[in-house]
């Protein structure tokens, strides 16, 4: 039997066999932290008696997550990641010019098909949308990633997930990745890999793709691996730092298992709380009042998430009980999105925007929630407490899905606020 | 990891997420005795005050899933537990924990045995868990043999060390 994607991956990292199950000394292509990590990573880095990261261009620190500074102690912790990365002479793109790390990296060409990229964040596994072996790890793991430009992976039996048929226009990357989820569970891919392909995503736009990949760890998984195709390398070879080489699994590759969806039977569905596998069809979910929505984070902060947002709110006006979040991913996005108008929609609307940051999509900061009140939003995680008071409550969904349901002030199925013909328009991205 | 523990059991269900170990408000610090004090307080508010040191967090499938956040081991061994027992562990909380130098034992027998309050005893080297208030002893899978030498290594930052100092005595 061939190779999966991720097992060829390892392969051609590694001198050892990469057999399913075998733990490989592997070769990384990048390495990142973050605000909360970098500093942690920085001591280990430290303790272990490094001197310089393995090679400045690959290694690399973000800060996104508390940023711009929410206070005294995450000022001080920010600092300490950009003292530590300046003496590196490691990449560092300071607040105004980063965005999100997995939103920003990719479109400035730091993650590529056929890499190996650790990141000290959960959600690094959205570099999989390039055919990326791309992972989260802890901050000591990804130390010694700095020091050493290797690190271990264990070759994980791969789950392949095909989409069959013709997307509708109410079906975006959100609504497959959550079907997925809320049928294999949080931990249905608990040490795999899931692999991604089928015809159904021939013409799924790369920003759907990333946002698929950023919850294959909501399933358990070790990343989330897109098959290459012409989409996937138009974007690559146009933004690309260093040369790449993608790989391709084996046409009889050995997947554990394999599941396959049919996006024309597909609806808009959302994760009710408190879990991402708590997925139920939007319109089957009570239609719950809400206080807040958020539009935004590494899962749906990018230009099709805010442009099919600002397309569905145009003319209307976020409910008088709603507070609507808007917060592009990165300044690509959103100087994107403000030449193309769509800030402006959704401030006329009614709705806030912000700068690039992860936001309150972890309870960080810019829209905390008090007990009691609840959240549709476009991010990845509705654990309880994730966006503030444990006793508030969350709801996963998409960009469309959070668009509708500001306006309406309930949770609401996009296709209770639009016409047909405006989800044609939004086909044939 | 040559020494045996013993304590009490707190038991908790399946999917405990790494939010609720430690909430995202208090990662403006890495210090596990900081952390410590607010380890489990979004699923169990008064953990940290009822639990004694050396007591143990007893948990179902999938424990630690979600954030990278290594706070999480950091904060539990804060808190002074001697380590946790889980049917199974999300995959970047088990690095994390042995990079850290958190003991953790996967076993689904004994983590279904266990209930709160229960006097558990573990001796990692001869890889068994008793439950001294049942009676029943359980045995733990053993490490795969690189986790192994990396625990007995004593975790990661000691390991990268060496291969550190080997490195540039081969340059």
């Amino acid at each position: 039997m061939g190779r999966t994607l991720v097992s060829a991956i390892i392969a051609a990292h590694s001198s050892q066999k990469a057999a399913e199950g075998e733990i490989c000394q592997v070769k990384v292509d990048f390495a990142f932290a973050n605000d909360i990590t970098g500093a942690p990573a920085a001591a280990s880095f430290r303790e272990m008696g490094a001197d310089r990261v393995f090679d400045p261009e690959r290694c690399a620190l973000l800060p996104d997550h508390f940023t711009p500074n929410k206070d005294i102690a995450s000022a001080e912790q920010t600092k300490n990641g950009r003292e530590f990365a300046r003496e590196q002479g490691m990449l560092y793109w300071e607040v105004g010019r980063v965005g999100i790390e997995h939103a920003f990296l990719p479109e400035k060409g730091y993650i590529l098909p056929g890499d190996i990229v650790l990141g000290a964040d959960s959600h690094t596994c959205t570099g999989g949308a390039l055919g990326a072996l791309s992972t989260g790890v802890g901050s000591t793991d990804l130390a010694a990633v700095w020091a050493l430009g290797e690190t271990w992976l264990k070759v994980p039996p791969t789950i392949r997930v095909d989409f069959r048929g013709k997307r509708p226009g109410w079906v975006t990357g959100k609504d497959m990745i959550l079907s997925l989820i809320g049928r294999i569970s949080v931990q249905g891919a608990r040490y795999m890999a899931l692999e991604f392909g089928g015809e159904g995503i021939e013409n799924l736009p790369m920003d759907d793709r990333f946002t698929i990949a950023n919850m294959a760890v909501e399933a358990g998984a070790k990343t989330g691996v897109f098959v290459p195709d012409e989409k996937t390398l138009e974007y690559a070879q146009s933004r690309a730092a260093r040369e790449f080489i993608p790989r391709y699994p084996d046409s009889d590759a050995a997947y554990a298992r394999r599941e396959t969806f049919d996006l024309d039977r597909m609806g808009p569905v959302a994760a009710m709380p408190s879990s991402p596998d708590n997925v139920k069809p939007v319109r089957e979910c009570g239609s719950p009042e809400i206080d807040q929505v958020f539009i935004g984070a590494c899962t749906n902060g990018r230009l099709r998430d805010i442009e099919t947002a600002a397309k569905l709110m145009e003319g209307k006006k976020v409910a008088p009980n709603v507070r609507c979040i808007v917060i592009p991913a990165s300044y690509e996005v959103y100087n994107a999105a403000m030449d193309k108008g769509y800030l402006r929609t959704f401030t006329e609307a009614g709705a806030v925007v912000c700068t690039p940051t992860c936001g309150p999509c972890l309870g960080g900061h810019m829209g905390i929630l008090a007990a009691g009140e609840r959240c549709v939003s476009t991010s990845n995680r509705n654990f309880v407490g994730r966006m503030g008071s444990p006793k508030s409550e969350l709801i996963l969904a998409s960009p469309l899905t959070a668009a509708a349901s500001a306006v309406t002030g309930r949770l609401t199925d996009p296709r209770d606020v639009m016409s047909e013909d405006f989800f044609k328009n939004l086909e044939g991205k | 990891m040559t020494n045996s523990f013993s304590g009490k059991a707190w038991k908790y269900g399946d999917h405990i997420d790494t939010d609720v170990i430690i909430p995202a408000r208090y990662l403006v610090s890495s210090d596990e005795a900081v952390l410590g004090k607010y380890c489990m307080e979004d699923i169990d508010k008064d953990f940290v005050r009822k639990m004694s040191r050396g007591d143990m967090i007893v948990a179902g499938e999938n424990f630690g899933c979600g954030s990278s956040r290594e706070h999480a081991p950091l904060a539990i061994k804060g808190a002074g537990c001697s380590c946790v027992i889980a049917a199974s562990f999300a995959r970047i909380f088990y690095r994390n924990a042995i990079n850290v130098g958190l003991p953790i034992f996967e076993c689904p027998e004994a983590a279904a045995s266990i209930e709160t309050g229960d006097e558990v005893a573990v001796d990692p080297v001869a890889g068994t868990i008793e439950n001294r208030t049942k009676g029943v002893t359980f045995r733990v899978a053993p490490f795969a043999p690189f986790l192994r030498d990396l625990i007995s290594a004593g975790g990661l930052i000691p390991y990268a060390r060496r291969r550190i100092e080997e490195r540039r005595k081969g340059a």
